[in-house]
């Protein structure tokens, strides 16, 4: 995967952030996993979506969840003392749009399996992350370029 | 129970229980030094005289030497401390720093960060999953040690400690 959606590896943010963006969506995805099939888990979803797709295609500052951190949490809590790249967060969001849009379209598809599916994994991922500072998608990606690339000696 | 399926409840029930099991058992084995079994010939139970012995088990990498020139950086005098890390690794760089600290303060051990997207055919051959992953290697460069996840400091001392 080329790093042109994730840019600008020098920009840091404090970790907390993505923490309290992680833990927002797993709440939005946990009701919409309880909700499948009803109006509720659509909308929910389709917000999530956006809420992803910001955060990966646009950018950290752009995340509605990272920004309600920054307004409404980071003024109230001890200054930041642990930073992080922007690149793996940009890059769980990423995974996380995947598997949101594609339970949107099982929706939309009358496919209820797929949709049940996508927001289970991604509510684990997003439950890993917000509760372990696990970042799954991220160890993926090396798995992903073992299995996939060919042989590289730099 | 209204607009909440039976299903999702199961789901989200299990989905988090398995979840935070996996979580539990992650932070317990992240960063621990494992030892590295001594290489074990096994001899093949046949007749054949060309045969010769056999390694041990894939996961096993009792034996292993790695040389300067495959980890494009010189070996420490007493001990060497090779960390992979990936781009998407924020546990890569403050592995970075703790190791960075110990191969200051332990004379004669070099640390070396290996980018594992630039080297996946040794990626592949020690069998990298995830990153960062640590190897303590003895003055041959032998692989005496393995740690996956961040490491704490006083476990690298220890490990160090053994080998040189």
């Amino acid at each position: 995967m080329s790093s042109s959606v994730i840019c600008d590896p020098q920009v840091e943010v404090d970790v907390r952030g993505p923490r309290f963006a992680a833990g927002i969506t797993v709440v939005v995805l946990a009701v919409s996993l309880l909700t499948i099939g009803t109006a509720v888990a659509a909308v929910l979803l389709t917000i999530q979506t956006i809420v992803f797709g910001l955060g990966a295609f646009v950018g950290l500052k752009a995340q509605p969840y990272g920004i309600i951190f920054r307004k409404v949490v980071q003024p109230r809590i001890a200054p930041a003392s642990e930073f992080e790249a922007i690149a793996p967060p940009r890059f769980a969001a990423l995974v996380g749009f995947i598997f949101t849009a594609v339970a949107l379209i099982g929706l939309a598809t009358g496919v209820t399996a797929i949709a049940y599916i996508a927001v289970a994994f991604a509510l684990a991922a997003a439950f890993l992350n917000s509760a372990f500072g696990f970042c799954l998608g991220c160890e993926m990606f090396l798995l992903g370029k073992r299995a996939f690339s060919r042989s590289v000696s730099v | 129970m209204g607009i909440v399926t039976m299903l999702g409840l199961v789901l989200v029930v299990s989905v988090l229980m398995v979840a935070t099991a996996f979580g539990l058992w992650r932070k317990k084995t992240d960063g621990q030094m494992k030892s590295i079994a001594k290489y074990a010939p096994i001899p093949v139970a046949d007749d054949d005289p060309e045969v010769d012995v056999v390694t041990a088990s894939a996961g096993d990498h009792g034996g292993e030497r790695l040389t300067a020139q495959m980890l494009g950086s010189a070996l420490g005098e007493r001990a060497t401390i090779v960390q992979f890390s990936t781009a998407f690794c924020q546990p890569c760089r403050a592995t970075r720093r703790i190791l960075d600290e110990v191969a200051t303060m332990i004379e004669g051990t070099n640390h070396v960060e290996i980018d594992a997207e630039a080297h996946l055919d040794l990626v592949r051959q020690l069998d990298i999953r995830r990153t960062p992953t640590v190897l303590v290697l003895d003055s041959r460069g032998m692989i005496t040690k393995k740690a996956v996840g961040l490491p704490r400091k006083a476990d690298v001392i220890a490990a160090l400690g053994e080998v040189v």
